[in-house]
């Protein structure tokens, strides 16, 4: 009955990714609940963009590619914090600049040295998780286990950091080494999440399973439990989309989650666009444009 | 008895990016007293009161506490900034608010403990919002999410508490409770200090006021520092009270 389930379970290749997939599907999903409140959703897309570099860089000195990704990734965190307390220019514009910069850098290093080695930039770009080694299983089983560890032993230092940082600082944490650890969990996250959906994607996975759950229950901690849930189910049934119909797995598995926000959002009991206080629902505020 | 340090501000300066924000302040504050820290806009309250926590970087001068700086002396410092610093949409209860009041008494890696689960409960009850706790703090009017706030900083059981404009946007029934609980404070020799700019009634609530225009004018008791000179010098033409000017 359920064989449509164990059936790609035979193959080893779908072992490995179907377990990234739900590793990453966790840690995505927790950390991103962090760059969500804490309106840093644009930080997460400009730190996947930027690892790019490190990851050819590494790659050409035949280092673990995961290492040369994740020094690239604080390092343009560390340029991006530079230039905006440096200058007049605004943070936003700061990740802009810098993110694209890498990711130029990035693009063309990969495309220069796939010529004469086993490199494809689109595996990058667009993830490549039918192809993922026991290695890379290993290394992202070990990401996972740090980022959640040290999510649980900081997590009422950083629930008030998140919350008040001025009023955190106020009462003598170490604001300034909380946000910078901060920073390495979601270059950590987002180097272990390459392989699934690619640098491009990885945005979805880290703040829509969290802008999900948000729409659905109120505490963070639900909001990061909840997220998991929904991380896991949506790099799941991706993989299972992708193996049965065969789509390219990594937006599969942003096309379930995304699905699954939308329904939150037109149907979640607190919030939903339909479904919410009236004053919220389509048809209201479409009567307030039309008042005169 | 000993009498409790009071704050020393010596030789303050402040820049707020290029321009000057704070020159040459130099007052003490002492403890057991309500003290408001008043000015027109822009006078660099909210500053001062950043500046003594160390929260942001000053030119020149020390704030001490006893005989050690007090940026050194956090944990006994509670800082409530204005409300509209806060994203109020933020997934915490009213209870996750009031128990972050306790997370650096708890310190690194343990579990909050059962007398912090009891100061956070009394805090809660002290500011009449015992009802709402497992209320997502979104839902609250301004004036509770205020009151919130003040039980965040209670659950500190701090000796130094500041607030940045703790009275705007709130209703009556809050700003009694403010005053109420502020006294109290001062009454057990805690030192409060509150940023307000409203020179309304409410102003005979504060025993010293300091009064500032980007310099201080005056500090000291409340019906020395509101003479018609120092407020002249601090608001220029545009003040129209006087109701308590000497």
């Amino acid at each position: 009955m359920l064989d449509w389930f164990f059936e790609p379970l035979q193959y080893a290749f779908m072992q490995r990714s179907l377990a990234v997939a739900v590793m990453v599907g966790i840690i995505c999903s927790v950390v991103g609940s962090y760059l969500m409140v804490q309106r840093l959703a644009l930080l997460g897309d400009a730190i996947s963009h930027s690892v790019l570099p490190g990851l050819a860089i590494a790659f050409l000195l035949g280092v673990n590619i995961f290492v040369g990704a994740f020094i690239a990734g604080v390092l343009s965190t560390v340029i991006i914090g530079w230039i905006h307390t440096r200058s007049p220019i605004k943070e936003d514009a700061a990740m802009g600049i810098v993110f694209s910069a890498f990711f130029a850098l990035g693009i063309t290093l990969i495309t220069t040295i796939q010529k004469d080695n086993k490199i494809d930039l689109n595996h990058f770009l667009f993830g490549n998780i039918l192809g993922v080694t026991s290695t890379e299983v290993r290394d992202t089983a070990m990401i996972a286990a740090l980022v959640l560890v040290t999510v649980a032993l900081l997590y009422k230092e950083l629930l008030f950091y998140s919350f008040d940082p001025l009023g955190a600082q106020a009462s003598g944490l170490p604001t300034g080494l909380l946000n910078a650890g901060l920073m390495v969990l979601i270059a950590l996250t987002v180097v272990a999440s390459m392989k699934v959906v690619g640098v491009i994607l990885v945005l979805s996975l880290l703040i829509t399973p969290g802008a999900t759950a948000y729409l659905l229950v109120p505490r963070l901690h639900q909001v990061m439990g909840l997220g998991a849930a929904i991380g896991v189910i949506s790099s799941v049934s991706g993989m299972y989309l992708s193996y049965y119909i065969n789509l390219p797995s990594g937006p599969a598995i942003v096309l379930v989650v995304s699905a699954l926000f939308a329904l939150a959002f037109l149907f979640s009991p607190r919030h939903g666009a339909l479904v919410g206080p009236p004053r919220s629902r389509p048809w209201r505020q479409l009567q307030r444009l039309f008042r005169p | 008895m000993t009498m409790a340090p009071g704050i020393i501000i010596d030789h303050l300066t402040v820049n707020y990016r290029e321009v000057q924000a704070l020159r040459n302040i130099n007052l003490s504050v002492r403890p057991g007293k309500l003290v408001g820290i008043f000015g027109p806009n822009g006078a660099g309250k909210s500053t001062l009161v950043k500046a003594m926590l160390g929260l942001m970087p000053v030119v020149t001068g020390r704030v001490t506490y006893g005989n050690e700086e007090l940026s050194h002396q956090l944990n006994r410092v509670a800082y409530v900034p204005q409300r509209s610093q806060i994203d109020w949409t933020f997934p915490a209860t009213v209870w996750d608010v009031v128990m972050m009041g306790r997370v650096k008494k708890t310190g690194w890696f343990n579990r909050f403990s059962a007398t912090s689960r009891q100061v956070a409960q009394a805090s809660l009850e002290r500011v009449d919002m015992a009802d709402f706790r497992d209320r997502p703090i979104g839902a609250l009017s301004g004036g509770q999410q205020q009151r919130v706030f003040l039980a965040l900083a209670l659950a500190q059981e701090a000796d130094i508490f500041c607030f940045d404009e703790p009275f705007v946007g709130v209703d009556q029934k809050t700003e009694t409770v403010l005053f109420r609980i502020f006294r109290e404070l001062a009454t057990a020799g805690k030192t409060v200090m509150v940023v307000n700019h409203d020179l309304g009634e409410s102003i005979t609530n504060f025993d010293q006021l300091i009064l500032l225009n980007k310099e201080l004018i005056a500090a000291g008791p409340r019906e020395w520092v509101l003479t018609r000179d120092h407020m002249t010098r601090a608001y220029g033409g545009q003040v129209g009270f006087f109701g308590h000017v000497a």
